[in-house]
């Protein structure tokens, strides 16, 4: 498209997403002047409907804010709600639920990767029409996929909304050999895993770098799962407790997903390029030498090189859990002994999009008073505007529909759930 | 000419779509009879009706939304609800039963921006629906069978009987019985496979109402044997199929004692 042209390009769904949602960039004489990334996905208000359910149902109904990453909401909610009711679940149970993320990391980014993402990369409308041509590439990530969600599956009873998580550890444990099990894939998944990296890394990138503020959860010893402090590129590092003295959301006439500020007005970058970013180190020494081997390495601002950091997480999630399967030993008892009692907790944990903001009140009887959840997505959309007027403003020579395309992709760098935020995409461009 | 499909949404969490796509070992065989011509979550091309069989996820929240659904109940041959969402109003159906400007003003600073209507209705209240499949999330080989059904224009072979009957196929010692611990199992169609009593938990009825529950037995039973109070009887038949009448009636019964 010229470049000195009003004009409008109006896409009605955004597809290749999970949810609802509109992006609208207006051109006026061949300079972006506005860009808006509206969430129109109905709200469900699953903050209100809490309000007067018992403690222990937290992780079933939160779970059902997003089919895709059912786990991590499960996370935050029994990490929040233990630490109202001061449960600390350590040891074997802590691992298990360290694994059980490993399997929804490997199926969500795997996912994202080759079947969402990658088609943008490679010219496909979908992974389907890609298997035509790359049918062993689609092939190699269903199984891996499967890979993932078998441990998912074990662990939690089925893939989606899985049922085994509760408050105080599980319902029920498994023996070292059931988990045994998983290891012979998990270990073709780990080399199947090395491989990918190889070819994402020979995408074509476009060309530039952006200064983020990155926030994610910090481990002193631990590529972050489930705990540690909340960190950012600026110097933030405070506990999950003191999130909302940090941490604002505002609402927009065009969103039914809140949007987040850091310390007042920052913008901040939240998933798996801030992780990789903020917690390069703890990255297992196999993940390290494969981001290594294909030449990526922190500091890095480049959004669409987002894929490559869900491509060595995923290297380290294969890793991670093969690690924790071997040093496993199963625990006496499923869960520790929980009582209902009056409080306020708050957890954060990673899901595969980023920080996952979970806050509940409790009464003496253990009903929920309050509750507040703060989902990645929802905390992206500012940045997401920002760098969809970067990437507009330096493709506007492109045609109308190169530059939709464009403009699609660098929404699907965050990998928006947007279903999970509503609190869906839909892309407009248009000029006057 | 391969039979072309749609798949849709409302309000929902993606999840049953998704179990389309978690069909790992099916997909590119499912792709291979049928022409994916609209599914958004999964692909850009989106090409225009009449669509074959159109799968529908999510229940109806907005005014828009009916009207969306009505347009592709229009362009589409079969029309298939999938999950609890579609088929009963799902979790978000709980302010069917509650006041929504309260809901709308306990989580969003400015309500004025918010349009959304009092209920969260099923499918089947606005358009009609040729097939429920149920679940929350649906039980993706009983997706793959509907779909063949349809395909092959044959009855879908999914159950009728409740979840009861796929613990003692599954051999899982009845924790109702057994153990003391409230099941929904006896109210609840099958199709998960005994899955929480599997994991050594209640059935909490994910699935829906079975034909012909008897809900206040169960209730009863749970009142006297396991000491029960009428708000955590109303809380069990108030989760994902809420809105489903049979469960909502029960509810209803025990509520605000």
């Amino acid at each position: 498209m010229p470049a000195n042209k009003n004009f409008s390009v109006k896409v009605d769904y955004f597809e290749r997403d999970e949810g609802e949602g509109a992006l609208s960039v207006s051109v006026k004489n061949g300079k972006v002047m506005g860009v808006e990334f509206k969430i129109f996905e109905p709200p469900r208000f699953f903050e209100a409907f809490l309000r007067g359910r018992k403690f222990y149902e937290a992780p079933d109904i939160t779970a059902r804010i997003c089919g895709i990453c059912p786990v991590a909401y499960q996370m935050s909610a029994v990490h929040a709600v233990e630490a109202a009711l001061g449960v600390k679940v350590g040891g074997r149970l802590r691992e298990l639920r360290r694994l059980l993320y490993c399997g929804e990391w490997i199926e969500s980014h795997v996912l994202h990767i080759f079947l969402l993402h990658a088609p943008d990369f490679l010219g496909y409308e979908d992974a389907i029409a890609m298997a035509a041509k790359h049918g062993d590439v689609v092939k190699r990530a269903l199984r891996m996929k499967k890979a993932g969600n078998a441990i998912v599956n074990l662990l939690g009873g089925r893939e989606i909304h899985p049922v085994n998580v509760k408050v105080g550890g599980f319902y029920r444990v498994f023996s070292k050999a059931e988990l045994q099990t998983l290891v012979e894939e998990l270990k073709w998944g780990r080399d199947a895993a090395l491989k990918s990296l190889k070819l994402l890394a020979k995408f074509d990138f476009p060309d530039i770098e952006r200064k983020y503020n990155f926030v994610c959860l910090s481990h002193p010893q631990e590529y972050p799962f489930n705990e540690g402090n909340i960190i950012s590129s600026s110097g933030v590092n405070v506990g999950a407790a003191d999130y909302e003295k940090r941490f604002t959301e505002i609402h927009e006439r065009r969103s039914t997903a809140l949007h987040s500020r850091l310390d007042g007005d920052k913008v901040y970058f939240t998933g798996p390029l801030a992780r990789f970013n903020l917690c390069y180190e703890k990255l297992s020494p196999l993940a390290r030498q494969a981001a290594a081997s294909v030449n990526f390495k922190p500091p890095c601002g480049n959004p669409f090189k987002s894929i490559l950091a869900r491509g060595v997480e995923t290297v380290y999630a294969f890793d991670e859990a093969l690690k924790i399967i071997k040093d496993y030993e199963p625990s006496s008892e499923p869960s520790v002994k929980v009582e209902p009692k009056a409080g306020r907790g708050c957890a954060a944990t990673e899901a595969p999009r980023g920080t996952l903001y979970h806050r509940y009140e409790l009464d003496e009887k253990g009903f929920i008073t309050s509750a507040k959840i703060v989902p990645p997505t929802a905390q992206n959309q500012r940045v997401m505007e920002q760098d969809l007027r970067a990437v507009a403003s330096a493709n506007l020579s492109l045609s109308k529909e190169k530059l939709t395309l464009k403009c699609e992709q660098a929404v699907r760098n965050y990998d928006p759930c947007i279903s999970c935020s509503t609190h869906f995409i839909k892309l407009k461009i248009k000029g006057k | 000419m391969k039979p072309k499909l749609a798949v849709l949404k409302f309000a929902s969490c993606d999840g049953c779509q998704l179990s389309l796509l978690d069909c790992e070992d099916e997909l590119l065989a499912v792709a291979s009879f049928v022409d994916i011509a609209n599914f958004p979550e999964a692909s850009r091309a989106v090409r225009p009706g009449p669509y074959d069989l159109a799968l529908v996820e999510g229940s109806l929240t907005t005014e828009h939304d009916i009207e969306r659904l009505k347009a592709i109940r229009q362009e589409a041959g079969v029309l298939i609800a999938i999950g609890s969402c579609a088929t009963a109003g799902g979790i978000q159906g709980l302010r069917n039963f509650a006041d929504v400007k309260d809901y709308v003003s306990c989580v969003y600073a400015k309500p004025e921006y918010i349009k959304t209507l009092a209920t969260s209705t099923p499918a089947s209240a606005h358009v009609k629906v040729d097939f429920e499949l149920r679940g929350c999330p649906i039980n993706k080989e009983q997706l793959v069978e509907v779909l063949n059904a349809f395909l092959n224009g044959r009855k879908p072979n999914v159950f009728s009987h409740s979840v009861c009957q796929e613990c003692k196929a599954r051999e899982v010692i009845c924790l109702h019985v057994a153990k003391g611990v409230p099941c929904m199992g006896p109210v609840t169609y099958a199709g998960c496979g005994a899955l929480c009593p599997a994991y050594g938990r209640g059935c909490f009825g994910c699935y829906g109402p079975k034909e012909t529950p008897n809900t206040s037995s169960l209730s009863a039973w749970w009142k006297e044997k396991f000491g029960l109070d009428d708000g955590e009887i109303a809380r069990m038949f108030k989760t994902y199929n809420a809105g489903a009448p049979e469960f909502a009636a029960e509810a209803e019964k025990h509520a605000g004692k």
